[in-house]
């Protein structure tokens, strides 16, 4: 939910819950509690209920998946619920070329990759400051960065939206390059701040002595030890970005610049769409931000633990 | 003597040395969130229609008509229904789903089982809402909607009109917003039962408490700092929510599922009021300030009483 439901939730608690395991129970008391456990139906009483309840939260994906491949007489001779009869990609192919949709796809992707990129790297100047040099009035500083992570965008887009009338950048992507690489960066801050600031001191006085100066500590003492943490920060900002909603929606007007939700929100009220060729929009719109998730998990997994030993 | 008055100088200056890190920072906050965040203020003092037309300035004017507005209203009332859908069911559900999956699914079944569970239930939170949006509008199409297909093949002659009527509208969306949100406070909640010490439950369990009085006395009051976490994001986003709005039905019918966020939204962009539009937006913005204060507050004197209970 993408969008900003999610955005001001702790990426460490949020990833930190997708990749951790439970610890594995020592052999002894393993068994021991196999046996109290393995025992009467209960258990599979319990498991068919929260089952059935995981069942009943895919279950949207699955009608969307099998109507994307029906085609429009199929659809309407069965049931929603029914198999297709055959495999129909020609809604699949109508969506693509309707919407162009390599040029959104493209849009969506480099749009949310700056961000991701330029937004962590943001993030890392603004948190050396704040948790290593503990530049006076840090917590004001966080708290302000806090507020910002808070506030409905719609208290800020009329003012952003004449502003890039001003500065030519009306319906240019990199209006919502600049805008969300500000807005993911304070989060961000918050964030790398909290992990640099408990940073050892030790290190840095010791890379001191070496005559290495503040630059050269950042990249070549504190960048490679919080990389995991900011690959973390890269792969939420980079989603995040790409489920925006409300701020492409006003910046990007025309056909060419629309990102991939854009674009899908406008086949809505399409009265020439039918259902099939819908679901199919959907299921091509979803299948690069869940992609991206399941390639990725592993990094999530590796950035959690380093930032969780801080 | 000496080495005492020297310390605090060469802390403050090593302390300024690192201020231009936060000046990219500074600069791009500044003008990406204070100044339109001003700007939005300074617009909402004015009547103005947008764009190259004159701008007047007629004090709080706008807000004195905000009062008066029956629709201003409407979306503040259709808010707490966004509270009750984004935060108080998504926290209960996510809370017992979280404690089963991990106390008893993952003790029965090993943690494999329990975490594809997970998935499934936080699918709803990867995707972009545009895509949640189209899935839903079809299901809930009062004609060729999955749903109303398979009450009609139950024999419901008029089945609801989901989306489309006033008596039914805020509920359907209220339920979209539930199934999208109920990922989050699991997820998170499961992460937090991890840190809890197993010690606490084995105690327990040897003095004889029973599942439900082991959740009640160990596993809410022990993840009370991530409930906080949920209650705030979740209650901050379900006052700015926008697009599953706008996607699911657009503040329609007659205004019966309308949000401040919208509402400001129509009035910049499609009635030309940006003064009022700017002033809606403004409420929002203290609204939502003053409420994480609150709930800030309340975090941390719930966890200065735990402290001290300690």
């Amino acid at each position: 939910m993408s969008d900003t439901v999610l955005s001001s939730a702790s990426v460490a608690t949020r990833a930190a819950g997708a990749t951790k395991r439970a610890p594995a129970p020592k052999p002894g008391t393993a068994t021991r509690r196999k046996d109290r456990f393995h025992r009467g139906v209960g258990r599979w009483i319990v498991l068919a209920v929260v089952g059935l309840f995981a069942l009943a939260m895919v279950a949207p994906f699955l009608l969307m998946v099998i109507n994307a491949f029906k085609s429009p007489a199929d659809y309407s001779g069965g049931s929603p619920l029914s198999l297709p009869k055959q495999i129909y990609t020609d809604g699949l192919a109508y969506f693509w070329q309707r919407v162009n949709f390599p040029v959104k796809l493209w849009n969506s992707i480099w749009t949310s990759a700056v961000v991701a990129v330029a937004g962590t790297l943001l993030s890392l100047l603004n948190a050396y400051a704040i948790g290593v040099g503990r530049v006076r009035g840090r917590a004001w500083i966080v708290a302000v960065f806090m507020i910002a992570n808070m506030l409905p965008q719609e208290g800020l887009i009329y003012p952003l939206f004449t502003m890039a009338q001003r500065v030519g950048l009306t319906d240019n992507p990199w209006s919502i390059v600049i805008i969300f690489t500000v807005i993911q960066s304070a989060f961000g801050t918050y964030l790398l701040s909290s992990v640099l600031g408990t940073f050892p001191r030790a290190l840095l006085e010791a890379a001191e002595l070496d005559g290495a100066g503040r630059w050269q500590i950042l990249w070549r003492v504190v960048y490679p030890i919080v990389r995991p943490t900011m690959s973390v920060l890269a792969i939420f900002f980079f989603i995040w970005t790409w489920n925006e909603f409300f701020i492409p929606l006003v910046m990007l007007t025309s056909n060419d610049n629309q990102t991939v939700p854009i674009a899908l929100s406008s086949l809505q009220g399409d009265r020439m769409l039918d259902v099939p060729t819908l679901n199919a929009g959907a299921l091509v719109s979803l299948v690069p931000t869940f992609l991206f998730f399941l390639f990725f998990q592993r990094t999530l997994t590796r950035g959690v633990t380093a930032g969780a030993v801080k | 003597m000496h080495a005492r008055t020297e310390r605090p100088s060469r802390r403050r200056s090593r302390s300024l040395a690192y201020l231009p890190y936060l000046i990219p920072g500074a600069v791009c906050f500044t003008i990406i969130i204070l100044v339109p965040l001003a700007l939005n203020v300074w617009y909402s003092l004015n009547s103005w229609k947008g764009g190259m037309s004159p701008m007047r300035f007629i004090g709080l004017d706008n807000y004195a008509q905000l009062l008066d507005d029956a629709k201003f209203w409407a979306s503040f009332r259709n808010s707490l229904s966004m509270i009750v859908a984004m935060v108080i069911i998504p926290t209960l559900i996510g809370l017992v789903l979280a404690a089963v999956l991990f106390d008893y699914i993952g003790k029965h079944f090993g943690s494999r089982t329990a975490a594809t569970l997970r998935a499934m239930y936080y699918l709803p939170q990867i995707l972009p809402i545009s895509v949640a949006g189209i899935v839903w509008n079809w299901i809930l199409n009062s004609q060729t909607g999955a749903v109303n297909t398979i009450l009609r093949g139950l024999g419901v002659t008029d089945p609801p009109n989901w989306l489309g009527s006033t008596s039914t509208a805020l509920g359907s969306v209220m339920f979209v917003l539930i199934w999208i949100q109920i990922g989050y406070p699991t997820v998170i909640f499961m992460s937090a039962l991890q840190r809890v010490d197993p010690e606490l439950y084995e105690a327990a369990e040897l003095d004889g408490a029973g599942w439900f009085a082991r959740f009640r006395a160990i596993t809410v009051p022990q993840i009370r700092p991530e409930t906080f976490v949920i209650v705030l994001t979740c209650t901050i986003a379900a006052l700015k929510v926008f697009a599953p709005i706008y996607v699911l039905t657009r503040g329609g019918p007659e205004s019966s599922t309308l949000v401040p966020s919208y509402y400001s939204y129509l009035n910049f962009f499609d009635k030309s009021k940006v003064g009022y539009g700017a002033a809606i937006s403004t409420v929002l913005t203290i609204v939502i300030i003053v409420i994480a204060g609150v709930i800030q507050v309340f975090q941390n004197r719930s966890a200065r009483r735990e402290e001290e209970g300690r």
